[in-house]
């Protein structure tokens, strides 16, 4: 039973409140104002949000929904859409995530923006973000998710190009946005087609993009449910970066780095993960789109992970970091493990938050230096800095008993039930993984200091307001995974249940739903409960994970001269190809962005509209019609007589007409 | 008071007609009075307009009728009227009439009397082509909007104004002709001019189609649909700010609106028949609006190539005949005329400083005039369809409409194409806020450049404020649209199915129990 609550609402709307006091006011407002309101409205925000949770969890578990129905949005014809929102453990859980993260981004970033500029314009787009990404996860329907969807998207745009005196910052943010926007052409097509297979079917006045109508009629959407999975999916690869929509992320980095952690590596960039957990009802109808999406998936978290190790920026690297582990997700959703999904979603927000928070906290040490090759030795200058960013590298690393190794963990045995194809793929990915974390820390915090002088004489601890977020991420990295404690180790793999009656509808849904939930779970039912393959695959990965690092270090620490010999290799061509991102950019550049450029600049506008349209049609007529004219000045010519014939000809000819018609 | 509640559809229309009359008794060379008198005139039109709002039921019922002989010998009446289709096209005029004025206080400095007079004259055709229930009438409201807007251009506009309006008013004359040629077929058919009285008669497939050809043509100029649409960029860079916003802001729109109130009901057979091809020109039409404006140098002829993919979306809405599409259209029709015009607007506020539209000429405006670029930035937003903001609204369910239409053939390719105007939208639109707007302030020209100043936000906050409220509560323009739109296509099946022979008819079932 739905239990209506308006709590809801209000967690939505005080980010907006903030917001728009921020925007309109912040010119008036001294810094302190400004960050008391930014900070304030999503501490509340939070409060409320861990108080909704509270009373979700103390429902039993197969009724653990509130809904708040706010308005009808958009009620034409058979269509019906509200603006009404929902909790149930999924979104419950992002809902935690968004406002405690955001929360302690926004406390981070009171220190990081100090004095800038653009202070109260920052906090105002950052509370705007907030919003939008809490409409996304809480939205009852598929287009108010679509609303959260572009609204993130647009605070990325406007968040990456924040500091717009540098042309190339606001490019990336355009790029972002465009980029994301080829995306959503696939997601409302995704949209069009569920519409279309639901309207007419299913009772008048039933708002039929809400997830719970949806999901009871799955039986409709079955028909298209490869078709629309795929297209959503494809309005994913752009949101979450994944292949063949990703070029956008690494670019935004330009943004202030307290945002790369919040939007491009915690929250936004996940969306397309929760959107896809969120349609769980519809890809659980679809072998082929969700075989699809494990491959763009595992290829994607390998990719980006070869890129990954030779980037110099410190964010570069963290940012193919993210494409890759967003990679994973996806491989965890393609296999039918969606909750799995959302915990490498938590776990990673925790450790990938921190991660970029503690670059941005090294970056703000060194007065904006970002490249890897300037820095070395900083854990002397920054040991708290240096402290957490190592509980970060254990968890992505994958090491036990850090967060992420339980989300990855599981994500790999459930890709090993389905193929081992896709575990090898990951697998091959977590030693990369751990390796260029290495790298980057052993670039960073050991060894001689590369910087120069005047940078070193000014080197410090960051100030509490970015120390203090950074502990309390540490202390999640490393106990954020706890909570999927697998059974096998002794756990009772709590998320796991915490998420079950969200994932488990399929029976509801009819002949081909079961068939394919059994596909996917059918591994798992055979050999679901062989321990010794998990026992296996968990220190396989585990010794694999440890191999990165100690490599990483290794080679980074005692054999500096081993990465230019790597250089060289092969001519150094898979170096070159890696460090230029495999040309990707420069791919699309050349086949798509220019021809269509080409084809608008010299054929439609030149030759079709001044040519053709203009030159040939619209003048030749108004040059026929001047010839006409200049026959006719003939006729003109001033002569009475020609005139007087003239006259007499019509007057007969009028005359010879009127007399047949009234006769005849 | 009475007397205005009774006639309060004429009132509205002509109220701007008797600030014209103070006008012409106004002396010469006094510019300030002349505008105050516009002004105050057309705010009184716009508080008088919401009564018509306040007044109306949301059925398909029309509304506010006015009837009276007129030529009695020809069957000519004088005879208003409004519906949901209507109502929010003369709501739009009223609008955004004030705000033009407005927006004109240091912009036009010659002439200005005469100037006032014609946008007086202008706003009384534009709404009473909105109203007109006679072909007669109409065909004289809406051919008073051609010379105002001609002069307007011609008097007050660019370098070129001269081929600009010439062009502007062949274009639409050519048009016309044939329009008007196909009311006196009709009058010859049926005896009379009043549009119901055309809609009950029964004229052949083959008389509908030229009829139908006739009306199109005049109405596709004035959209304007593509390939007729090359006056539009011409007229828009020389008019000058105030002609260009009620340009793209409301005249266009009478090309749309003639497609749904003349067009689609008189000639269903036609329509049906034909509604493939317009759709095609349509999709054609956003998709190339939106290429040719990516490419355009000049910030004001790229926003006028971006009305050639707005309205691109309004045909194929209109055309698409499902209640979605439809309702999707006029919705369009409104948050174009906001989000357009409100460019426009800008265009012109940077242009009064600066004296040139040439992107090349800007960059980093953000540092200098930071009002100014929230406003470009929201107006921005609105135009490419930005969730939340007027214009999503309207091609969301156009699209959708299109998509789940049954009288377009392969009506998802036609969704899907013209869907790549939302990502072309977005391209066109924000590559050239970045050089505008972003980077480094280095032209000095640049630097000294003012902020808005209080009028100039008073213009425009209005339009900014209902864009968000469109976005998110668009229900009110939706349930009044509604019925009236029902109305119109239920009619227009069932004359179409009555005319198709039942063997053809069971092949149409048979091909959309296909489809679904």
């Amino acid at each position: 039973m739905h239990e209506s609550t308006e709590i809801l609402r209000w967690i939505v709307a005080l980010p907006l409140i903030g917001a728009a006091l921020n925007g309109f006011l912040n010119r008036r407002l001294p810094e302190a104002v400004v960050s008391a309101i930014g900070i304030g409205s999503v501490a509340v925000s939070f409060g409320l949000a861990l108080k909704a949770f509270f009373l979700l969890r103390a429902l039993p578990a197969e009724g653990r929904i509130l809904h708040d129905f706010v308005y009808q949005w958009i009620p034409v014809g058979d269509l019906q859409v509200d603006v009404g929102f929902t909790l149930d453990p999924l979104s419950g859980a992002m809902l935690l995530l968004v406002t405690g993260v955001g929360l302690l981004i926004h406390i981070y970033s009171s220190g990081y923006m100090h004095s800038d500029g653009g202070f109260g314009r920052y906090f105002a787009y950052l509370n705007l973000f907030v919003f939008s990404m809490l409409i996304l996860i809480t939205a009852d329907n598929l287009l108010l998710l679509f609303v959260g969807w572009e609204g993130v998207g647009l605070c990325s745009y406007l968040l990456i190009g924040f500091w717009f005196h540098e042309i190339a910052n606001s490019a990336a943010g355009k790029k972002a946005f465009i980029v994301n926007r080829i995306g959503d052409f696939g997601f409302l097509i995704g949209i069009f087609v569920i519409v279309r297979a639901l309207m007419g079917h299913v009772d008048e006045g039933a708002n039929i993009l809400a997830f719970s109508t949806m999901a009871e009629h799955a039986d409709l959407l079955a028909p298209v449910a490869t078709l629309a999975g795929l297209l959503l999916f494809v309005g994913a690869t752009g949101k979450s970066a994944q292949i063949p929509l990703f070029v956008w992320l690494p670019d935004a980095m330009a943004g202030p780095t307290p945002v790369s952690a919040l939007i491009h590596a915690a929250t936004m960039v996940t969306a397309g993960v929760y959107m896809m957990a969120r349609m769980s009802f519809l890809y659980d109808l679809t072998p082929v789109a969700l075989s699809v999406v494990a491959v763009v998936g595992a290829l994607t978290a390998l990719f980006a992970a070869t890129i990954g190790l030779a980037q110099t920026d410190i964010k570069k690297v963290l940012a193919y970091s993210t494409v890759s582990q967003l990679g994973y997700m996806f491989l965890a959703c393609g296999v039918g493990a969606y909750g799995v999904g959302i915990f490498h979603v938590l776990t990673h927000a925790f450790f990938k938050a921190l991660l970029f928070l503690g670059a941005g906290s090294v970056i703000h040490g060194m007065h904006h230096e970002q490249d890897m090759r300037q820095m070395g030795g900083l854990r002397k200058y920054m040991p708290l800095t240096f402290m957490t960013m190592m509980a970060a590298t254990l968890a992505i690393a994958g090491i036990f008993p850090f967060a992420g190794f339980f989300s990855k963990d599981e994500i790999l045995y459930k890709a090993w039930l389905q193929s081992p194809a896709l575990w090898l793929v990951g697998f091959l990915a977590a030693g990369l993984t751990a390796f260029y974390m290495a790298r980057l820390m052993a670039m960073t915090f050991f060894g001689e200091c590369r910087a120069p002088d005047e940078t070193k004489r000014h080197l410090h601890e960051s100030p509490w307001s970015m120390v203090g977020p950074l502990v309390v991420l540490g202390i999640l990295s490393l106990v954020g995974g706890w909570m999927g404690w697998p059974e096998f180790l002794g756990g009772s793999n709590a998320i796991h249940h915490w998420f079950a009656p969200v994932f488990e509808h399929g029976a509801a849904h009819g002949v081909a739903a079961t068939e394919v939930v059994h596909l996917v779970e059918g591994g798992a039912a055979e050999g679901g409960h062989s321990v010794a393959l998990e026992w296996t695959l968990a220190f396989l990965s585990l010794g694999w994970a440890a191999l990165g690092l100690f490599g990483g270090f290794f080679v980074y620490l005692k054999r500096p001269d081993l990465p230019g010999r790597a250089q060289q290799w092969v001519s150094g061509i898979p170096h070159r190809l890696i460090e230029n991102k495999y040309f990707v950019d420069e791919i699309y550049d050349a086949v798509i962005v220019w021809p269509i450029h080409r084809l608008s600049e010299t054929f439609l506008w030149r030759v079709v509209d001044a040519g053709i349209i203009d030159g040939l049609m619209v003048n030749g007529v108004g040059r026929f019609v001047g010839l006409v004219g200049q026959l006719l000045r003939l006729v003109q010519n001033g002569l009475l007589r020609w005139y007087a014939y003239s006259f007499a000809t019509g007057v007969l000819v009028i005359v010879i007409y009127v007399a047949r018609h009234y006769t005849g | 008071m009475s007397m205005i509640e009774s006639h309060l559809l004429s009132w509205v229309i002509f109220l701007p007609l008797i600030g014209v009359g103070l006008l012409l008794l106004l002396p010469r060379r006094n510019d300030r009075m002349a505008r105050n008198i516009a002004f105050v005139i057309l705010v009184l039109d716009f508080l008088l307009s919401l009564k018509l709002v306040i007044g109306f039921e949301p059925t398909a019922a029309l509304q506010f009728v006015e009837r009276k002989t007129w030529v009695a010998t020809y069957g000519i009446d004088y005879h208003v009227a409004i519906d949901g289709i209507s109502l929010w096209l003369v709501m739009l005029t009223t609008f955004l009439g004030p705000l033009i004025v407005l927006s004109t206080w240091s912009a036009v400095t010659e002439r200005v009397r005469e100037f006032m007079i014609f946008f007086l004259v202008l706003q009384t055709a534009m709404m009473g082509t909105f109203c007109a229930q006679d072909l007669v009438l109409f065909y004289i409201f809406w051919e008073s909007v051609l010379l105002p807007m001609a002069l307007m251009i011609g008097i007050w506009g660019g370098a070129r104004r001269i081929y600009a309006s010439v062009k502007f008013v062949l274009y639409t004359m050519v048009g016309s002709v044939l329009m008007l040629g196909a009311i006196f077929y009709l009058y010859h058919q049926t005896g009379g001019f009043s549009l119901a009285g055309v809609r009950a008669v029964n004229l052949s497939p083959l008389q509908q189609a030229w009829l139908f050809g006739a009306f199109t043509v005049a109405f596709a100029v004035k959209v304007p649909l593509f390939p007729v649409h090359t006056w539009l960029p011409d007229a828009h860079v020389e008019a000058p700010t105030a002609g260009s916003v009620v340009l793209a802001g409301v005249m266009l729109k009478m090309g749309t609106y003639g497609l749904i109130r003349f067009s689609i009901p008189l000639f269903p057979l036609a329509a049906a028949k034909y509604a493939p091809w317009l759709a095609v020109l349509a999709v054609i039409g956003i998709v190339y609006g939106a290429l040719v404006a990516m490419v355009q140098r000049d910030v004001k002829k790229l926003v006028a190539y971006s009305s050639v993919s707005h309205l691109g979306f309004v045909v194929l809405g209109l055309f698409a005949m499902t209640s979605e599409s439809v309702v999707g259209a006029m919705y369009v029709m409104l948050a174009h005329g906001l989000a357009t015009g409100a460019l426009f607007l800008l265009v012109g506020v940077i242009y009064e400083r600066r004296h040139t539209r040439a992107i090349k000429d800007f960059g980093g405006l953000a540092h200098v005039m930071p009002l100014f670029t929230v406003a470009f930035m929201i107006a921005t937003l609105a135009s490419v369809g930005l969730p939340g903001m007027s214009g999503f609204i309207g091609e969301f369910l156009v699209l959708l409409g299109s998509f789940k239409s049954s009288s377009l053939p392969a009506a998802r390719i036609f969704a899907a194409v013209g869907a790549t105007g939302v990502i072309l939208g977005a391209v066109y639109m924000l590559w050239m806020v970045q050089r505008v707007f972003f980077g480094r302030c280095d032209n000095p020209d640049n630097q000294g450049l003012r902020d808005l100043n209080l009028r100039e936000i008073c213009v425009l906050v209005p339009l900014m404020i209902l864009m968000f409220v469109m976005g998110v509560f668009p229900k009110p323009w939706i349930s009044t649209m509604q019925p009236s739109v029902d109305a119109l296509l239920e009619r227009h099946v069932e004359r179409v199915e009555a005319h198709v022979a039942p063997d053809l008819r069971t092949v149409w079932l048979s091909r959309e129990e296909e489809q679904r």
